[in-house]
């Protein structure tokens, strides 16, 4: 098969990081060509190279044979490339027409006013092309994700592209929502399509992927036929070394309760009752929206009950801010980090001593030497890679975000932690590091909540589970009852009773 | 894998020393195009004229530091100093008319921070809508109160605040050096300062870690109108009269001095120096333009150009 795309030697310097070093990488026409790698590897960085949205600092580019010098993204879509990035780029308001002609307006012969009606015709028979029947009239923001991504692929595909990046397109669809972008997937690709496909799930590789690409570090590590690797080899590539286990064994040495949640009511939580014990880890399962957050944010303190009591340590409590529970000993890793946790154009030093200076003052002034110390022993012991505790956290990968945010909360001496979505966005060989430094959490006699959407995750690390439904806890299962489909059917029976 | 380039640590010393170089370069040229821009006395007079705006951008920093921005500051010139000249013509004994008349002053500061950090906090208003509102609140209230007369025929001991020099240095350099040697302290070395910078950085995050947001918010407001109040009296005090329209588009230039000095508009970064240096900057190339007899509409067009320059430089060194 022709070669649709060859980039050379590409290498790429952020301030303080090599993101890319000599990575080269080729496309065929019609292949689904997999891009693998942990966060950090360079993945990203290369594709926004090739969208034009990144300056490459050194390497060539080619589009059948011929060198590309594009230097911004409309030049490298008129050249037929076409990127979907993980975050759509979608404007919520607009109609899935206006987004999917955004940029290439077609305008009336007439004072060059928008040509709303041929606009949509065209938008309706590009989505009809694709198998998805989304009015093409109807704005973006009463689109399902799932359909969002469909208006994504139309607003690249309508325009003759013959290469196409998707950025981890599956990461927030259902099952048959997958089945669904893949018949389409498949569909571009009959048509001669070259198709760089980023994902995580390595069952999904081996399902959609022709070729696959491993990325580490900023370099590339191999390119291989999917039919000649497997998941372990993958893995092995993707980390640089063997993976023992995926989850590390702990011996629960569970003691007294240390938090009660006794009929909390509150927005969508009905009657939330639960219990939490010393050196438990606590599973909290559930679909999306199911209210697990909203359990969380309950117990930190971050949004107020309307009934029911929270007992601490044996003694009723209210939390009335964040700043209260902390002071209790609560700890909270909210689920984007990124967002809610850290402060990006800060260093790690003083993300990780915020919630706790108290101790690190002398007088009114804060004693940066002793500052610089305490943060340093947890720098050390929670092994974070970074230059030096005063990197920039928006330097750092997310593993090592994650790992700032932890040690915040050890900070404070922590009593309860909650992890919601630990390591969503984390990769694989820092994932079991994440789980082990859970594990000796909980040997300190710590408790700690898991929200995660990972069952598998769930499963492998929690000392008792409980699911929510719909606001509400349907049900709990011991260590030795856990199943993937036991945890689904109680996450999802609710919706039957009502039913 | 993360590697290390040098410098990257000090970048934000290095972004005040490369504004504090274009400072160093803008005084030599001045030097040599004017003999009598050197003189002590002359650096001493820019001093002077910079104070007043200085000592509210050092206010004005904390507040654009959390992301904010205060549109009140000029207004607030003018009614803190009708208020505190109006108090001085009470018919009491000087040495309680005298601090009553300060306290007065600054009381008033504090209160009309407080308001709009209420506003900005409890109601969850812009602070661009709440400051705007109380800009034209106060300057309207200064024109009623005063009958939209000047107040004139005050203590002659009220003159030294805006007049009067220790050891040949003007008093109100004497307070802008020490308001931003404070204000440095503060932003450097204090809980509170970490904290300004925190929920600038992101709010949602620092409410998440315990920090007191709606405290920190109220706060900067405060010292905002603290520090506006202050230098409306020193105004007050200079031209020795209660002006309704003193401190008149004050809120600009303070803005155009913070920025300058490298103080994101997004929250989160800024130091206290450069805006020192921001305002000196403006101050120097005003006084520098006045000495080489350029007319004052085009120091208008040159001061545009420069800050869109500043700004500039401080967005090229960025990427």
């Amino acid at each position: 098969m022709p070669t649709l795309l060859r980039m050379e030697n590409i290498s790429k310097r952020y301030p303080g990081v090599l993101a890319l070093d000599n990575v080269s990488f080729e496309l065929r026409k019609g292949e689904v060509h997999c891009l693998l790698g942990e966060n950090g590897a360079g993945k990203s960085t290369l594709m926004k190279i090739l969208s034009g949205a990144l300056k490459k600092d050194k390497g060539r580019i080619f589009l059948e044979d011929n060198e590309a010098n594009y230097k911004i993204p409309s030049e490298a879509q008129k050249l037929g490339i076409g990127i979907i990035y993980q975050d759509f780029k979608l404007i919520p308001e607009l109609t899935a027409a206006d987004n999917i002609f955004l940029g290439s307006e077609i305008l009336r012969s007439s004072f060059s006013f928008l040509d709303k009606r041929k606009m949509n015709e065209l938008a309706q028979k590009v989505l009809h092309e694709l198998g998805e029947e989304i009015p093409a009239d109807v704005s973006i923001n009463k689109l399902s994700v799932a359909q969002r991504q469909m208006i994504e692929i139309a607003k690249a595909t309508h325009r003759n592209i013959n290469i196409l990046a998707m950025d981890e397109p599956t990461a927030s669809l259902t099952t048959s929502e997958i089945e669904n972008l893949f018949k389409v997937i498949r569909k571009l690709k009959s048509q001669g399509v070259g198709i760089i496909y980023i994902s995580h799930r390595l069952e999904e590789i081996f399902e959609i992927g022709d070729r696959v690409t491993v990325m580490r570090d900023g370099k590339k590590i191999d390119t291989s036929g999917i039919k000649d690797t497997n998941i372990k080899g993958l893995i092995k590539q993707m980390v640089g070394r063997e993976l023992a286990d995926e989850f590390p064994k702990h011996t629960a040495k569970i003691g007294n309760a240390i938090l009660n949640l006794e009929g909390i009511n509150c927005g969508k939580l009905k009657d939330i009752n639960l219990k939490l014990h010393k050196g438990e880890i606590l599973g909290l399962a559930g679909l999306v929206g199911a209210g697990r957050s909203e359990v969380a944010r309950i117990i930190f303190g971050a949004d107020k009950t309307e009934s029911g009591k929270i007992i601490f340590e044996g003694k009723e409590k209210i939390f009335k801010s964040p700043k209260d529970a902390i002071n209790s000993g609560i700890a909270l890793l909210t689920e984007d980090r990124n967002l809610y946790g850290l402060f990006m154009e800060r260093s790690i030093r003083e993300n990780v001593s915020v919630s706790n200076l108290s101790p690190l003052m002398k007088g009114i002034f804060i004693d940066k030497a002793e500052e610089k110390k305490v943060v340093g022993n947890y720098f050390d012991q929670l092994q974070i890679k970074a230059p030096s505790q005063e990197t920039k956290v928006e330097n750092l990968s997310g593993g090592n975000r994650q790992k700032v945010v932890l040690a915040r909360w050890l900070h404070t001496n922590s009593k309860i932690i909650i992890f919601d979505e630990p390591t969503a966005g984390i990769d694989v060989g820092v994932k079991y590091e994440i789980y082990n430094l859970i594990n000796k959490l909980v040997e300190q006699g710590i408790g700690v909540i898991v929200i995660s959407s990972e069952l598998p995750e769930l499963i492998g690390i929690s000392d008792r589970i409980i699911v929510m439904c719909e606001g509400r806890i349907s049900g709990e299962l011991e260590k030795k009852d856990f199943s993937q489909e036991k945890i689904l059917d109680l996450a999802t029976q609710v919706e039957e009773k009502v039913l | 894998m993360l590697l290390k380039i040098p410098g990257t640590k000090y970048f934000e010393k290095v972004s005040e020393f490369s504004l504090a170089i274009v400072f160093l370069f803008e005084v030599l040229i001045f030097s040599q195009l004017s003999p009598f821009f050197f003189s002590a006395e002359n650096l001493l007079n820019v001093t002077l004229q910079a104070s007043i705006t200085a000592i509210i951008a050092a206010g004005m920093t904390f507040v654009i530091l959390t992301a904010g921005i205060d549109l009140s500051v000029g207004s607030l010139v003018a009614f803190a100093g009708v208020l505190t000249t109006s108090m001085l013509k009470i018919n009491l004994p000087l040495y309680i008319v005298f601090p009553l008349a300060l306290f007065g002053g600054i009381l008033f500061g504090v209160v009309s921070g407080g308001i709009a950090g209420v506003f900005v906090t409890k109601f969850r208003i812009t602070p661009f809508i709440v400051t705007l509102a109380l800009m034209t609140i106060w300057r309207g209230a200064s024109f009623v109160y005063t009958g939209g007369r000047p107040i004139w025929e005050l203590p002659d001991a009220f003159a030294f605040l805006g007049a009067g020099r220790i050891l040949g240095i003007p008093f109100p350099t004497i307070i802008m050096v020490v308001v931003f040697v404070i204000s440095h302290i503060v932003l450097t070395k204090t809980k509170f300062g970490r904290y300004v910078y925190a929920v600038g950085g992101n709010l949602e995050a620092a409410r998440l870690a315990g920090i007191n947001t709606n405290f920190i918010l109220t706060s900067v407001y405060v010292i905002s109108g603290v520090l506006s109040a202050i230098s409306g009296i020193l105004l007050a005090s200079r031209v020795n009269s209660g002006q309704p329209n003193a401190g008149l588009m004050y809120e600009l230039d303070v803005i155009a001095a913070v920025v300058v000095g490298g103080t994101s508009l997004f929250g989160g970064r800024g130091t206290i120096i450069g805006t020192f240096i921001g305002a000196m900057l403006i101050a120097v190339l005003k006084n520098g333009l006045n000495l080489l007899n350029v007319g004052s509409y085009i120091q208008q067009i040159v001061v545009g150009v420069v800050i869109l320059l500043a700004v500039l430089l401080d967005q090229l060194r960025q990427k």
